[in-house]
């Protein structure tokens, strides 16, 4: 039978690992966004547990309310991706570099 | 009250905001007053709902995950002019450009109710929706100006680091959930009072206090703070280095007062530092600045810095300070960007420290209403902005915590450089080219004259505000 720790390990390791992705990564604006994704889901792994081991239901209302406002979250930062590729012809990190000091 | 009337000005405000965008939807495309006039008046009557249901006392809606509370419509009072003023230049701005995006003043509609929602939240959900419904439409804003290159790129850089705070702060929201089993903030400040549990409540604590800098722009979590305030479109920049500010100022007492209130000892010794290193970074790195614009946007960093100082103290009359400091600093920064979209004229921004040079000969009441500003945010006597450094500083002593306001001194003083540099430049300096007078309209003129004015008489009568946000804190506390 599987304890509340284990499923806390496998969200910490979910979230560093997102992270560790939005900061390592240094190729594409697509990446960051499937990085930010994974991090909201990693959370959603936390509220479910812990809901279903303190015996409350308010944590799994609130996996719901993130799931809705993770994918409003994502048309966002798609469109802004599309404006972006626009201009710049490009979704490279390392492109994003027009403002400096 | 019912629940329904408790939230009458936010169910006005989103029923008012679909209309608007119905509105803008079937109007004549040259048409951009009416969408401006509908934004307005919805805005003016929202207004006035918040200012005739003003509460004398604290009371809970909605299961407890809303609070209407004197804070709550002081603070939503103040956001909605901030908004109010905001259109007006924006239109102007807009308006000269020949531009007819409405996108602005529909957005900015939404935003509110985000920001509304935060400052009555009373429940980590709550919290989190109105957050989100926040951030989401400034991510939109940044963004409104398709065509420039600057703009989408602020407004990835926004959308990423934003997204990264949201993820930070819910990661602690969901183990502060499982610690303490609920997410009323009512119920978690008394969870919280349980010592055995406060190293897990630190764990949460830690990263929702690293969400709440992200929003807030305190270093060393400041790293989209410049980007955006420069690459966006400058009404844009104006409205989310303003009203904001009031919502993120009420999150950080809602969750760290209201609901972590027993972690004090925590959470104000990880502030102190986050305040040192805004208020270093912000002045010294501002100095080094040729974008006025950029320049803007470290001053916020380190008056930010200057605003968490009054959260440390920990008690009613240092939230009330602070209270005071938002309030006055939203005022300020909306009247320096203000100046900025005022010398900007068609296609072209004048957002460089030089294009502000013989200001005060071209346009005399202009150069003399950005000198007040500059003054005010430099924190020089009698404007509004020393009044509110010096409230913060008094509850910083009062706390024994002498060698910490004697580096938030030092510091401003710093930081007075820059600001001073901005006056000798309109006062003693010739301009590159000859220029024409500011060319704004003139209810652009009449709102920086408002605006101007308002930060001289707050430096004459702070007083009268002050016991507004200490009669607002002490309702909250007790």
């Amino acid at each position: 039978m599987l304890a509340l720790a284990d499923f806390l390990i496998i969200g910490a390791i979910l979230f560093c690992l997102s992270v560790a992705g939005i900061f390592i990564n240094r190729k594409n604006v697509i990446v960051l966004l499937m990085c930010i994704e994974l991090m909201l889901l990693s959370v959603n792994m936390n509220f479910i547990a812990f809901s279903h081991f303190n015996g409350d239901v308010a944590g799994q209302v609130f996996v719901f309310f993130i799931l809705t406002v993770a994918a409003a979250e994502a048309a966002i930062g798609l469109a802004i991706l599309v404006v972006l590729f626009r201009n710049r012809n490009s979704i490279n990190v390392e492109d994003l570099d027009l403002m400096k000091g | 009250m019912n629940d329904f009337m408790t939230v009458l000005p936010e169910a006005t405000l989103t029923a008012l905001a679909c209309l608007v965008l119905i509105v803008d939807v079937f109007r004549r495309s040259d048409a951009v007053n009416v969408t401006f006039w509908a934004a307005v008046f919805s805005v003016l009557l929202v207004l006035s709902q918040v200012a005739i249901y003003f509460p004398e006392q604290s009371g809970l809606a909605f299961h407890g995950t809303f609070v209407h509370d004197p804070m709550a419509a002081v603070l939503k009072s103040f956001m909605l002019v901030v908004m109010l003023l905001s259109f007006f230049y924006a239109r102007d701005y807009f308006q000269r450009r020949g531009s007819t995006q409405t996108e602005f003043y529909i957005l900015a509609l939404f935003a509110g109710i985000g920001m509304m929602v935060l400052i009555s939240a009373h429940s980590l959900l709550t919290v989190y929706l109105g957050l989100e419904l926040l951030s989401l439409s400034l991510y939109a804003m940044v963004a409104m100006t398709r065509d420039s290159v600057e703009a989408s790129e602020a407004a990835m850089k926004y959308f990423v680091l934003g997204a990264l705070a949201s993820g930070m702060l819910l990661y602690g929201m969901s183990m502060l959930y499982g610690v303490a089993g609920t997410l009323d903030l009512g119920a978690l400040s008394g969870a919280v009072a349980d010592e055995s549990r406060h190293l897990l409540f630190t764990f949460g604590l830690v990263f929702v206090l690293i969400g709440i800098a992200f929003k807030l722009g305190v270093a060393p979590f400041h790293m989209w703070v410049p980007d955006v305030y420069q690459g966006a479109p400058t009404p844009v920049t104006l409205f989310l280095g303003s009203a904001p500010k009031l919502a993120a100022f009420a999150m950080a007492i809602r969750v760290l007062a209201d609901g972590l209130g027993a972690l004090a000892g925590e959470w104000q010794t990880m502030l102190v530092l986050l305040a040192i290193l805004s208020m270093a970074i912000g002045n010294i790195v501002a100095i080094a600045q040729t974008n006025i614009k950029r320049m803007l946007a470290y001053s916020t960093i380190s008056h930010m810095g200057f605003l968490l100082l009054g959260l440390i103290a920990a008690n009613a009359i240092g939230y009330a300070a602070s209270m005071f400091y938002v309030i006055v600093y939203a005022i300020m920064s909306m009247g320096a960007f203000g100046a900025v979209i005022m010398l900007s004229g068609p296609g072209q921004e004048s957002d460089r420290l030089q294009d502000f040079a013989g200001l005060a000969r071209r346009s005399p009441w202009i150069g003399f209403l950005m000198m007040i500003l500059m003054f005010s945010l430099a924190g020089v006597p009698p404007f509004a902005g020393f009044w509110a450094k010096w409230f913060v500083l008094k509850e910083v002593i009062a706390a024994g915590n002498a060698w910490l306001a004697a580096v938030a001194v030092l510091f401003s003083l710093i930081g007075a450089f820059y600001y001073l540099r901005v006056i000798k430049l309109m006062y003693f300096d010739e301009p590159e080219s000859p220029r024409a007078a500011v060319g704004a309209g003139e209810d652009a003129h009449l709102v920086f004259s408002v605006n101007g004015i308002a930060v001289l008489l707050l430096g004459f009568l702070p007083g009268s505000l002050m016991s507004v946000c200490l009669a607002a804190m002490l309702v909250n506390g007790g």
